[in-house]
């Protein structure tokens, strides 16, 4: 099954070559772009496009690589052998799997988007090596062994807060999604609004990008900014040619004080 | 010459019929323009092609190796000059039809046949021949002997076998790939040029340090099982402090005039050690040229502080960074009084001045925006015998960073 992009995600040539890539080696891949630019949302994307069901493990800046694999539920258990409940000597009733793990068992294949994996500590990556790898990992606790009955497609996405390690990127298809052109968003927009009017959507990109183009922003206005903004636009009736002498809701673009001073 | 590694020997060769010549040489290439292209990433690469996912054109090929050997956008703008290095020119070397490029895109899997006993062609019998085929072939084909197609061994096509021929398509079309990297589309992303606010971040990010620090109200799990268990299973909780950042960072900047044209990239740098919550303690001050008895707290340089207060108000294990040209006229530098601004009236030199703060604190280094080659200045040698210097590039503060993280001894400056 090849991925194509969906009806409400348009995906570039080379970005839907590149997931095929990943799929058809069954290797890991990382998703690097600004904030905005639709990493997570391509998962999902890809899940629905190739029929199969999407494990999300979101990432924080606590996760352990260890939380994704399993659990041991070590309070429960001593809890339970504190206060009579349950049998405690069955070590797999504590064992609870995490996203990878789920993603390994599962008995149809699946597609498994670790969400942001820049934000946990710099060794998390190289934590899941062997795992990826190899797509098994055993539990020392049950004696376990946990072996992906199907491979399944790894996404992984990143806002290069912290630089990866080297191993982990060896390992990975990477691609890094660039902020759309006028054109590739005119596309994307009529994927959330249909029915949007010709100029006005026009000169809102205009002006958009006129925004974006000042190098002194801090925080830049991405897509889901735009597409807020049109909504924003539409729901208060401002016309196409209140565009031309100004910027209306300008709050819904930029978030940062210091740019709402910077005007076009 | 590049001479083929040991995997492209006689052996392994005969299972992987397609263009090595042409790729082989790639690998070097990106290797040559410091891409970091392991042999691992180029077999994944070969097994890739031979899988036939891709059509292998040019095009295709741009992006496939780009997704499966470089694996950061600030490496694509090296891997556009290796890639033009390799296949400009060599992209539109054959105009055929159209039609024609697309049935030879088509990889032939399998066994290459061994090589068959047929008489070599002279150039002009294959330019007539080849014409004269190109008339009457209406469609696609591949293997066989005569017709033009990948495989087999006709003269004309690519992946086949003929002892000599005319090669097309395959890995000689895409001109689209061309056009693309010559676009350097990502020369704004390399790390040895460009900088923003957030790729400064990124770089300040790995002078973290994390030590347990304040009140202690976190749960530890491991700590309370480990005390429980020794209790005899009477439950006993630990708590502990949280981890927090425990780098001081004191940023020293030069506003004089010879910085205007770098003002945004200090203002970037600026904004992002500002931005970085994560300092225990960030503090900054602005100097003319160098830095004599005070240092200024706004940008305007009409207030200030005496330089001996910093040292007594931050203590040795604040990082200090100290961001300016170094380029000024040598008395500024090594002459009591020899300040730029004529009220300084400074009884020590600066140069000084700038060692008394290399002596103070125990980890410190200098940023420089002005490019390495003119680095040869006079006076910048002499700072950067005091200080680490470091260019004002992101690569330049990572480096840097790493020299601040290092635990180290305390050495006096070397001699002048």
């Amino acid at each position: 099954m090849k991925y194509k992009g969906t009806k409400d995600y348009i995906a570039s040539q080379d970005l839907t070559d590149v997931v095929n890539v990943s799929l058809a080696i069954g290797r890991p891949l990382l998703i690097k772009g600004e904030p905005g630019t639709g990493k997570t949302v391509l998962a999902s994307s890809v899940a629905q496009a190739i029929g199969r069901p999407l494990l999300t493990w979101n990432v924080k800046s606590t996760t352990k690589a260890q939380e994704g694999l399993y659990n041991y539920d070590t309070v429960q258990r001593l809890n339970d052998s504190r206060f009579g409940e349950g049998n405690v000597r069955d070590i797999k009733r504590y064992i609870k799997l995490g996203k990878m793990g789920e993603a390994f068992t599962s008995s149809e294949p699946v597609v498994l988007l670790i969400d942001e994996v820049d934000k946990a500590d710099l060794e998390f990556p190289n934590d899941l090596l062997t795992e990826l790898d190899e797509m098994r990992f055993s539990i020392p606790e049950t004696g376990e062994e946990i072996k992906a009955r199907h491979c399944p497609l790894v996404v992984i996405t990143s806002n290069s807060e912290k630089e990866l390690p080297d191993a982990f990127l060896r390992r990975c298809v990477f691609y890094y999604i660039e902020f759309p052109d006028i054109e590739m968003m005119k596309q994307i927009v009529k994927v959330h609004f249909p029915d949007i009017e010709k100029t006005l959507l026009e000169n809102a990109l205009r002006r958009f990008y006129q925004i974006r183009a000042q190098t002194h922003l801090r925080k830049p206005p991405s897509t889901s900014e735009l597409i807020d903004w049109l909504h924003a636009l539409m729901a208060m009736g401002v016309g196409a040619q209140d565009l031309l002498k100004d910027i209306p809701l300008l709050g819904c673009l930029i978030k940062k004080d210091e740019d709402m001073k910077i005007r076009v | 010459m590049l001479r083929p590694g040991p995997y492209f020997n006689e052996g392994r060769s005969k299972q992987r019929p397609y263009g090595r010549s042409m790729l082989l040489p790639f690998f070097y290439t990106l290797r040559a323009f410091k891409i970091p292209v392991g042999i691992n990433e180029w077999l994944t690469l070969m097994e890739t092609i031979a899988q036939d996912l891709n059509d292998f054109s040019l095009d295709k090929f741009y992006y496939l190796a780009r997704a499966i050997l470089v694996k950061s956008e600030a490496l694509f703008d090296a891997y556009d000059e290796a890639f033009l290095v390799c296949f400009k020119g060599r992209e539109g070397d054959f105009k055929a039809k159209d039609e024609l490029l697309k049935w030879l895109d088509k990889m032939v899997e399998g066994k290459r046949p061994a090589m068959p006993n047929i008489p070599p062609l002279t150039l002009d019998e294959l330019r007539k021949n080849f014409l004269e085929r190109m008339r009457q072939q209406m469609e696609e084909h591949h293997g066989g002997s005569h017709w033009i197609g990948t495989g087999g061994t006709s003269p004309f096509g690519h992946s086949g076998t003929h002892p000599s021929g005319i090669r097309l398509g395959g890995p000689g079309g895409g001109r689209m790939a061309v056009k693309v990297a010559e676009e350097r589309r990502f020369a704004n992303y390399r790390h040895d040029r460009t900088l923003d606010v957030r790729q400064f971040k990124v770089a300040l990010k790995r002078l973290k340090k994390l030590e347990r620090e304040g009140p202690t109200d976190f749960l530890s799990i491991e700590k309370s099982v480990e005390k429980t268990a020794k209790n005899a299973g009477e439950i006993e909780l630990v708590f502990e402090a949280d981890k927090k950042n425990q780098t001081e960072l004191l940023l020293l900047m030069d506003v004089g005039g010879s910085m205007d044209p770098y003002i945004q990239l200090m203002e970037a740098l600026f904004s992002a050690a500002h931005a970085s919550k994560h300092f225990k303690a960030f503090h900054h001050f602005y100097f003319h040229n160098c830095i004599y008895g005070k240092v200024f707290t706004n940008i305007h340089r009409n207030e200030s502080v005496p330089t001996n207060d910093l040292f007594k108000k931050f203590r040795k294990s604040f990082r200090l960074i100290i961001v300016g040209d170094a380029c000024m006229n040598p008395y500024e530098l090594f002459s009591p009084g020899g300040s730029i601004d004529y009220w300084e009236n400074n009884p020590s030199a600066g140069l000084e001045w700038l060692i008394k703060l290399k002596t103070h604190f125990s980890h410190s280094i200098w940023l420089n925006p002005e490019p390495k080659a003119y680095w040869d200045h006079v006076t910048i040698k002499s700072v950067s015998k005091v200080f680490p210097m470091y260019p004002l590039t992101l690569d330049g503060l990572s480096e840097a960073t790493d020299d601040l993280r290092r635990e180290k001894v305390q050495t006096a400056p070397s001699s002048l």
